[in-house]
């Protein structure tokens, strides 16, 4: 499947993967993430139960302190 | 383009919610109301210290002050004629409908990672409809290229992601200002798209 990653086409050897995969795949160990899926928030707890397809739109973004 | 007094006449209906009146919320609510933003709303539960003089909107006179009622202080001096709501109080995923509901935008303007995630998440469950503009990775000075705005539907985070604040990665003005005013152009972007 393609999908976007943060704005870039990735492709992975399978259809549909979990936002976890991804994450372990793509080396995604950051512990503050804001996870969104077409636009939609994806908390923590869904990163394992929530699938990822092609054409799908996912952001993974670093969040660090500072303000 | 419109002209200025149109886009402030427009932005005088607005209202902005600001989670924060530290280095992104002090100086981001500075240029919203110099833009004429009608009414902000800016919750926070510190008190102006000498530490916070290297980034914040404050003056040396003003330590010891609660950050909220500093800040009116100064915001009136820009304009007396200002519609602002000052809360001191730490924002919880319990208050944040109370405090904010009524805003055509929120900002994000906390120090730690962990806050940022909160109202991240709990603004897109209580309040979805309510774009959100966020800020991560401002710490240090240099490399001021690297800023930039991620934009996920209702959500905008600005920053480079990556420069954590840290003992030898300190916020300073130059950055913590670019990023608080990158937020205050996004919430223009976001208030002003439907302007004809």
């Amino acid at each position: 499947m393609k999908i976007l990653l943060n704005n870039r086409e990735e492709e992975f050897p399978a259809d549909r993967l979990s936002i976890k995969e991804i994450m372990d795949i793509k080396s995604f160990t950051f512990k503050m993430l804001v996870v969104r899926l077409n636009d939609r928030s994806i908390k923590r707890e869904e990163y394992a139960t929530t699938c990822v397809k092609d054409g799908d739109d996912l952001k993974i973004i670093h969040l660090v302190s500072g303000g | 383009m419109p002209t200025f007094n149109q886009i402030r006449a427009f932005l005088s209906q607005k209202t902005i919610g600001i989670a924060g009146a530290g280095g992104l919320g002090s100086n981001c609510a500075e240029s919203l109301l110099r833009c004429g933003a009608g009414k902000l709303i800016v919750a926070d539960f510190d008190r102006v210290s000498d530490a916070n003089l290297n980034r914040q909107f404050y003056f040396h006179d003003q330590i010891g002050e609660k950050k909220v009622e500093a800040l009116r202080d100064n915001l009136l001096r820009i304009n007396p004629f200002a519609s602002l709501q000052m809360h001191f109080s730490k924002v919880d995923p319990d208050n944040l409908k109370l405090l904010f509901s009524t805003c055509d935008v929120v900002v994000e303007a906390f120090d730690s990672a962990s806050e940022k995630l909160m109202l991240i998440e709990e603004m897109a469950l209580q309040l979805p409809d309510i774009p959100v503009v966020a800020a991560s990775g401002l710490g240090g000075w240099g490399e001021a290229d690297s800023l930039k705005v991620i934009r996920s539907g209702n959500l905008f985070i600005c920053g480079d992601e990556y420069s954590e604040v840290t003992e030898n990665r300190p916020p300073l003005a130059p950055k913590v200002r670019i990023v608080s005013n990158l937020q205050a152009d996004v919430v223009l972007e976001i208030l002003l798209k439907d302007f004809k």
